[in-house]
């Protein structure tokens, strides 16, 4: 009763020493741990250190770095990737600017990404392109900060985000007859930028349709369920590269000789298709972890069973399955590299071609060590991102 | 199948209660459900005026509950008839709907919706149900919120609300819909002992108001005060039906007199 003030807590300070004692060698055990662990760090990352700096010859990917990004694309049209990046470097510092913590910093991670790739050895042009990149982003970032207050101003950025598809295409693709967008078939499309491409449209049109058959899993209409859920065991029953063959290979015996569906796109509607069914698994569970008693404060209130969904069921689920979901988009971005069975050169399938090339013989460490380390930035990144989603959106907090 | 017909003085003390209060908004005869094999409901007969408050009380598992979510249909009668405002209950989806749209509930573990703020809880279902506009919802979801007394809590979410608070934006958010009738299902069960007075004032207010109130309660406080009668649930029957004073003072059966020795004097 005395102690009636609040009282600050007991300050903790630790020194390194006591860090060390407490951390490393608190017991016989860990001292050994310890000990054991720095042996093998040894034995491990001094070989491989030594040989990445000294030994390794890195020579095969700065004079390959164009086919790495973009593939066979025509040299003099490469100008047009750079539209689009700064395009969506544009908005992403926009959105950026205008959103909270989350979109800043993603941007800001793009961002200092771009400044160090000024750091690497470039031509100047590459260089100057670059620059124009971390310029576009920042400056979408500044301006995006200044209009954070104008909430209309948020609606405008979706709107472009919305169109982001379609200038993508129409300035990758090109027009036909058209002298400065001349046409560029998907079979000159490769590298990161496939990828890339590759991942976003499997993710974007494999989301929806996920969404959809969980819940067409659990309509209360026989038919839709056993649809839903025949599709859904059939394709998670099946590997994905026989799922690649099926699109790409057999998929024009069933169609009419003169329906021609693009190459790449095949591909796509290959990722679509099969994640789609794990998304849906996914999303079932989140559907399942809504609490009966939200459906039924929702049908009391007049809620009809669609707007339940829509506003209440949904947006509950969603939120759950997070973790599980971007999990499935990060195998999916790795998972890009199967196009090579269809004839596609993403950057693994680039990888590949450039080491069949007699110029590089036996760069394949090198080479295959460099893909794995892209690959890796970009899935860490993805996974960054849903862990600061996760907080934004407070998943596990009611 | 005697059993659920035995001609009860009960019955005849409601009908004799309904005398005094007519024209009926909730007409309910010989109800009877089975979950699985276990019969809940077993011939309950009830008629509820309009403008009149009942308290329902009863043992856990008498089927108290089961009987009010019946009549706004969150489970099924599987005999007997039910009907609301004039409305029949049956499986035809309109009519559920129209009768939803009549009465507002209040449950037990508020069941707030946790990722809309609280504005958007009360503003949702009279923007999309009703198609009332949106400046026209959030005008009325703030008078509502000023009538349970929490008008500085809009646009907080539900998480971070005191459990009184919850239950009586839980309220505004039914009477957001404008309902003939309110169904409160052990409002203050699961509240800390001083928040249930906040709650019981608000639904106080309300009856005052004249809205017409089923109410589970264990409150016999608020019940004595408030209630027009009070209804005694036992194995899926209404046991006893009676103005506060008869039922406190001289309750008919041997099983009420237990329930109340046992609530009232512990």
């Amino acid at each position: 009763m005395q102690n009636r003030e609040i009282l600050p807590p007991p300050m903790l300070r630790i020194g390194p020493l006591r860090w060390l004692k407490d951390n490393l060698f608190s017991t016989r055990y860990n001292a050994l741990l310890t000990f054991l662990a720095v042996v093998f760090l040894y034995l491990t990352l001094h070989p491989t250190l030594e040989w990445v700096l000294w030994h390794a010859r890195w020579d095969a990917i700065p004079a390959n770095l164009k086919l790495f990004l973009v593939g066979i694309y025509p040299m003099k049209d490469v100008w047009r990737v750079w539209v689009c990046v700064y395009w969506i470097l544009l908005l992403l510092g926009l959105s950026g600017g205008l959103w909270g913590r989350l979109a800043r910093e993603a941007a800001l991670i793009v961002g200092s990404g771009a400044i160090l790739l000024l750091l690497l050895p470039f031509s100047w042009m590459e260089r100057l392109w670059i620059l124009g990149a971390v310029l576009g982003l920042f400056g979408g970032l500044s301006i995006g900060w200044l209009l954070r207050e104008r909430k209309s101003w948020r609606k405008d950025v979706i709107i472009l985000w919305a169109l982001s598809p379609l200038i993508v295409v129409l300035f990758l693709g090109g027009l036909p007859n058209n002298p400065l967008l001349s046409p560029v078939g998907t079979n000159q499309w490769g590298g990161l930028m496939l990828t890339f491409m590759l991942a976003i449209v499997g993710i974007a049109s494999s989301f929806p349709l996920g969404v959809l058959l969980a819940l067409g899993r659990q309509s209360s209409l026989p038919v839709i369920r056993w649809i839903s859920i025949l599709y859904i065991e059939v394709v998670r029953g099946v590997p994905l590269i026989t799922v690649i063959f099926m699109t790409s290979i057999m998929l024009p015996l069933f169609l009419p000789a003169q329906v021609r569906v693009d190459q790449a796109l095949r591909a796509m509607v290959a990722f679509a298709l099969f994640t789609s069914a794990y998304i849906a698994e996914n999303v079932r569970g989140g559907l399942q972890a809504v609490p009966r008693g939200q459906i039924e404060a929702a049908k009391a209130v007049g809620l009809s069973g669609m707007l339940t969904t829509f506003f209440i069921v949904l947006p509950q689920a969603l939120r759950v399955v997070i973790p599980a979901n971007v999990g499935q988009f990060i195998s999916l971005f790795k998972d890009t590299a199967l196009v090579f069975v269809a004839s596609l050169l993403d950057l693994f399938g680039m990888a590949k071609s450039i080491l069949a090339n007699p110029d590089w013989l036996g760069r394949d460490r090198e080479v295959l060590l460099f893909i794995a380390f892209v690959y890796w930035l970009f899935t860490y990144f993805l996974s960054r991102m849903s862990r600061r989603l996760e907080k934004a959106l407070g998943v596990g907090e009611r | 199948m005697a059993n659920a017909r035995r001609p009860s003085a009960p019955l005849d003390r409601m009908d004799c209660v309904e005398t005094r209060m007519s024209d009926p908004i909730i007409v309910a005869e010989d109800v009877h459900k089975w979950f699985g094999n276990f019969h809940v409901l077993r011939g309950v007969h009830l008629t509820v005026s309009r403008g009149e408050v009942l308290v329902i009380c009863g043992p856990s598992g008498s089927g108290k509950s089961t009987f009010i979510r019946i009549i706004n249909r969150l489970e099924e009668h599987q005999r007997g008839r039910i009907a609301v405002d004039g409305i029949e209950l049956t499986n035809d989806l309109r009519n559920i709907e129209a009768i939803r749209r009549e009465i507002g509930m209040v449950f037990q573990q508020f069941n707030l919706f946790p990722h809309l703020t609280v504005f958007e809880n009360i503003t949702l279902a009279p923007i999309w149900a009703r198609k009332v506009k949106r400046s026209d919802a959030e005008k009325q979801a703030l008078e509502l919120l000023e009538r349970v007394g929490i008008p500085e809590q809009a646009q907080k979410y539900p998480g971070q609300l005191s459990g009184g608070q919850q239950q009586r934006v839980a309220i505004a958010r039914a009477l957001a819909m404008q309902p003939k009738i309110m169904l409160f299902d052990e409002p203050t069960s699961a509240l800390d002992p001083e928040m249930i007075k906040e709650v019981l004032d608000v639904m106080g207010e309300l009856a005052a108001s004249g809205m017409t109130m089923i109410v589970i309660t264990h409150e016999m406080g608020f019940a004595r005060e408030v209630a027009d009668r009070i209804a005694f649930f036992d194995e899926g029957r209404i046991v006893e039906a009676a103005a506060p004073v008869d039922f406190f003072t001289a309750p008919e059966h041997e099983r009420t007199k237990l329930f109340l020795s046992q609530i009232l004097h512990h």
